[in-house]
């Protein structure tokens, strides 16, 4: 490869290139617009979460209740309608302190998200969420946390009626 | 039954660049054409096509393989996009070989392209469609948030630190300076600067990440009886696995990429390898992040678990230790354009195995290689061992 | 083929307008378990690998090949998607059982189409975005260019495409699953709206919601688990070009080499002999006669005139689309060419119900992508392998 190409296709570009208009672009957006169905399970985990309540799901078969609930077990895939309100606590199985935003815009102050193992999960099974209420350079694996609710008038049936979850003990 | 081998004859790529001026089909065919060129063929040798690209999102292409299909020789021809989305360029191994293997083809253009720099303003804003669209998506993760987080769990769990993770990028990027298509080479980078790069995603920081790429790599597969005609130094498929764990990935054990194991394990039993570390002799493992090769030579059974950053600071994984491991500088070195830097990686062991990999040519003369790559949800694995031996 | 693969399970659901009672996974869900037990098959033990379909703007998720195992029992298995009609889904199975290294492969592909509020948007985006995007045509316009270019020189009429769409509403109200059976006559179609000329409004199908989950196993395996293999005896695709600049308006190219491909597989010199009933794309009604001519199932041109004839309807010489194809049963998405291959397989298993056709033992199935492809697959099935039999 290397000895015998002399040398190899791709052009690159600057960003000075586009501004001036040394070469020619098409600007489109797209239109996508969708209203998934939540179905069984993911409705009415959206329905507790409206109640202030997270709820999962226990497979028999396999003895082990997980987060967020499924109508079946990915497992022994046997229907899954043991529905069971969990603990809003749990404890920060991983976290990040992020800088950026979703599309790319710095920040000062970290948005923090984690993965937090809910009590009455068996084995430990976590939701991704964020963490508040806490100095950043404080959050540590295994840290004790628990949901911070909107106000029950405020909230949608949404992952985010759940601000965040912040530490049990002050951080 | 017995098989019908599959051996890789041929390879092309483009350089890997932040932004190309060709278009994604434009990219697609200079990798093409170069691939065929390389071993003397022309499009009408061609049975079949074999397309891999990841999300539609960054080309802003609504069925991107259709689209890039005449691009990648497929005008009239049987073609087929496979996607595991970061898994897909190394999945392009095992999507060729059972296309030859099948005994329906005896030769397939397999075409990975990828141009991330279409989305405006930032192909990174592309990934927040990448989570669940109901129970995730609502916060706005940003796509680094899953990588800082099982970053995060891999260092808790074996108490690794951020410089033993950032030898990583160095070795990578340093072996990058030796590629003519690399993006990122730097022959004297340093811990420290990986260490004092700008903060993202604590604990990812900047030089810990490979950038968004353009860029195309084709490869040519051929059956045995076939390729023996083509060239007289095919490097054969020994070995193909892929593996896909559930898409409920906060249930999961962050710590080891089990996914990785299944599907190595899966080519380790194809390819009639019992010893891996032994008797693989060159290593192309995914390293979109530093720490993500470390997490995958343990997912390989390359290294014990936890065990991989010892293997980096001895020097072991340099191109010219024991056990070279991205030679070619990885995408940390020559650039991320997802699926192309996925059968980069196969197109390297290629060139490894054939003696042409030039100045990063690893000592000695490997017989075998293995290439790997990880996609999806921190949920896919996908291997192919490719070797100067035909299979028994 | 030396060494044959059948179909030995097929399950689904829907097929709906809509489908608010089921997340896509409970859909899916709900095809698996029946395919599942249909096979006699645990797929947590006995699959060997798992081939979904899906594009990622029809689901609103990138990567959308991270949502697809759980719901098939797929988890930590070998799974991968195609981005491609459920046949190209099928092709790929079949390629792993032929290396000998799979005996069972599950193929699923679905559609929640009712939860796409911009679809015409959506399928405006596979235009080339540099020639053809800023044009701001809608999608379906590149339909009505092919169907008039393919109408002057075959001399289908828009009678005959009329006769295609009362057929197959017709046909699906003997379809306990098809969402659309309907009792019309010719004057309904010609009178409905024109949408872009010619196509009038119910000459266009009408989307579905609706999974369908298939196992595929090697011979030995087959013949071990089903009373009643419909084997695959050929399977084809092919594309034409992408570009709308430098395409055939008139023919179906892809269909033509997809099914030379199918045919030369199945060792079928003539399909008109052979081939006992279809079940053809028919997105459009003029693409059931374009593809009819393409699969080399009539001479080019006559299509139309035996469609009109009866020729095509279930009490005919060739049946095609007893099931009512996607314009009675509901345009599926990717999972169209696997509503075909479905009704082939009860067909042959003598298991389609009131719509059941007499002693049949051939049946193709054939898929389109939709506009603006030109990407086309085609599958020739049997229930029994006569001389072929290795
Ligand atoms: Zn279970």
């Amino acid at each position: 490869m290397t000895q015998r190409i002399a040398s190899y296709p791709g052009t690159a570009l600057s960003e000075e290139d586009i501004e001036r208009g040394h070469v020619l672009s098409v600007h489109d957006q797209l239109r996508a617009d969708y209203a998934w169905d939540a179905g069984l399970a993911i409705g009415l985990y959206l329905d507790g979460l409206k109640a202030g309540v997270i709820l999962g799901v226990r497979c028999r078969r396999c003895d082990r209740t997980v987060v967020p609930p499924r109508a079946f077990c990915e497992q022994c895939f046997a229907p899954m309608d043991a529905f069971v309100p969990l603990a809003d606590v749990g404890i920060v199985n991983t976290f990040s302190l992020c800088y950026v935003t979703w599309d790319v815009k710095r920040i000062v102050e970290p948005l923090i998200p984690a993965v937090i193992d809910l009590d009455g999960t068996s084995p430990p099974a976590g939701i991704m969420h964020l963490l508040g209420g806490v100095v950043p350079d404080r959050v540590h694996i295994g840290m004790r946390v628990r949901a911070v609710w909107k106000p029950a008038r405020a909230r949608q049936g949404a992952i985010t009626d759940i601000r965040y979850f912040k530490p049990l003990r002050r951080g | 039954m017995s098989m019908r081998r599959v051996a890789v004859v041929g390879a092309g790529m483009t350089r890997f660049v932040r932004r190309a001026m060709e278009t994604p089909k434009e990219l697609a065919w200079h990798a093409s054409r170069m691939a065929l060129d390389s071993c003397g063929l022309t499009l009408n040798d061609v049975g079949g096509v074999c397309i891999g690209s990841a999300p539609d999102a960054f080309d802003g292409v609504h069925m991107k393989g259709e689209y890039l299909s005449d691009g990648s020789g497929a005008w009239g021809k049987p073609v087929m996009r496979s996607y595991v989305g970061g898994g897909t360029g190394v999945f392009l191994g095992p999507h060729g070989w059972y296309h030859v293997a099948s005994g329906l083809f005896d030769v397939v253009l397999v075409v990975a392209e990828e141009k991330m720099s279409s989305f405006y303003p930032h192909a990174q804003a592309a990934f927040l469609t990448i989570f669940d669209h109901t129970t995730e998506r609502p916060l706005e993760p940003n796509l680094l948030w899953i990588f800082a987080l099982e970053m995060n769990r891999y260092m808790q769990t074996y108490g690794i630190s951020k410089r033993d993770i950032a030898q990583v990028a160095v070795k990578n990027k340093r072996n990058a300076a030796d590629h003519p298509c690399a993006m990122l080479g730097e022959a004297n980078i340093t811990v420290e600067d990986v260490l004092n790069s700008e903060v993202l995603a604590w604990p990812v920081q900047r030089l810990d990440v490979s950038p968004v790429s353009d860029g195309a790599v084709a490869i040519v597969m051929a059956a045995e009886g076939v390729a023996e005609r083509i060239t007289d130094r095919p490097v054969w498929v020994q070995g193909v696995g892929w593996n896909l764990d559930t898409a409920y990935w906060t249930n999961r054990d962050l710590a080891y990429p089990e996914y990785v194991e299944r599907a190595a394990r899966m080519a380790y039993e194809m390819a009639g390898v019992r010893e891996p570390r032994k008797e693989i002799h060159v290593v192309e493992p995914y390293d979109p992040f530093d720490y993500k090769e470390l997490h995958h030579l343990e997912g390989l059974l390359l290294a014990d678990r936890g065990k991989a950053p010892e293997l980096t600071a001895q020097g072991v994984t340099a191109r010219n230790g024991a056990m070279p491991v991205c030679p070619s500088g990885g995408l940390l070195g020559v650039g991320n354009p997802i699926t192309a830097a996925g059968l980069m990686k196969v197109a390297e062991l290629f060139w490894q195995l054939r003696g042409e990999a030039g100045a990063r040519q690893v000592p000695g003369t490997p017989e075998r290689g293995l290439a790997q790559a990880w996609g999806d949800l921190m949920q896919v694995g996908t291997v192919t061992i490719l070797g100067t031996q035909r299979p028994s | 083929m030396t060494h044959p693969v059948a179909i030995i399970g097929v399950g689904w659901s829907g097929f709906r307008p809509v489908t608010p009672d089921v997340s896509y996974k409970e859909l899916i869900y709900e095809a698996a378990v029946r395919a599942y037990a249909d096979a006699g098959v645990d797929p947590r033990r006995d699959v060997d690998s798992f081939v979904t379909v899906s594009e990622d703007f029809h689901e609103g998720t990138s990567i959308f090949d991270e949502y697809v195992p759980d719901q098939i029992g797929g988890a930590q298995r070998p799974v991968h998607t195609i981005t491609g009609d459920g046949l190209h889904g099928l092709a790929a199975a079949v390629m792993q059982i032929l290396t000998g290294r799979f005996r069972v492969v599950v193929v699923e592909g679905h559609s929640k189409a009712s939860n796409i509020l911009t679809l015409p948007h959506i399928t405006a985006y596979a235009l080339d975005p540099i020639l053809n995007r800023p044009l701001q045509v809608n999608p379906l316009a590149v339909a009505a260019l092919e169907a008039c270019r393919y109408m002057h020189e075959s001399g289908a009429t828009r009678e005959q495409c009329g006769a295609v769409v009362t057929k197959n509403r017709r046909n699906a109200l003997r379809n306990p699953a098809a969402a659309y059976g309907a009792d019309l006559r010719t004057e309904d179609v010609l009178a409905s709206e024109v949408v872009a000329s010619p196509l009038a409004r119910l000459e266009i199908s009408d989307h579905a919601d609706g999974a369908i989950v298939i196992v595929l196993a090697d011979a030995e395996t087959a013949r071990r688990l089903s009373p009643h293999p419909a084997w695959i005896r050929g399977i084809g695709w092919a594309n034409d070009s992408p570009s709308l600049e430098s395409r055939c308006w008139a023919r179906a190219v892809y269909a033509e080499r997809a099914a030379a491909m199918a045919y030369k597989m199945a060792g079928i010199g003539n399909p008109v002999e052979e081939i006992q009933f279809a079940e053809v794309d028919d997105t459009y009604a003029y693409k059931e006669l374009q593809h009819l001519e393409a699969l080399g199932l009539c001479a080019q041109g006559r299509a139309g005139p035996l469609t009109r004839e009866g020729a095509t309807a279930p009490d005919g010489c060739l049946p095609v689309n007893v099931s009512g194809g996607s314009l009675g049963v509901g345009h599926l998405l990717e999972a169209s060419g696997l509503a075909r291959v479905l009704e082939v397989v009860l067909q042959l298993r003598g298991h389609a119900g009131s719509r059941q056709l007499g002693d049949v033992y051939t049946g193709l199935a054939q898929s389109w992508r939709g506009v603006p492809t030109t990407s086309g697959a085609v599958a020739v099935l049997s229930n029994q392998l006569g001389g072929r039999e290795s």
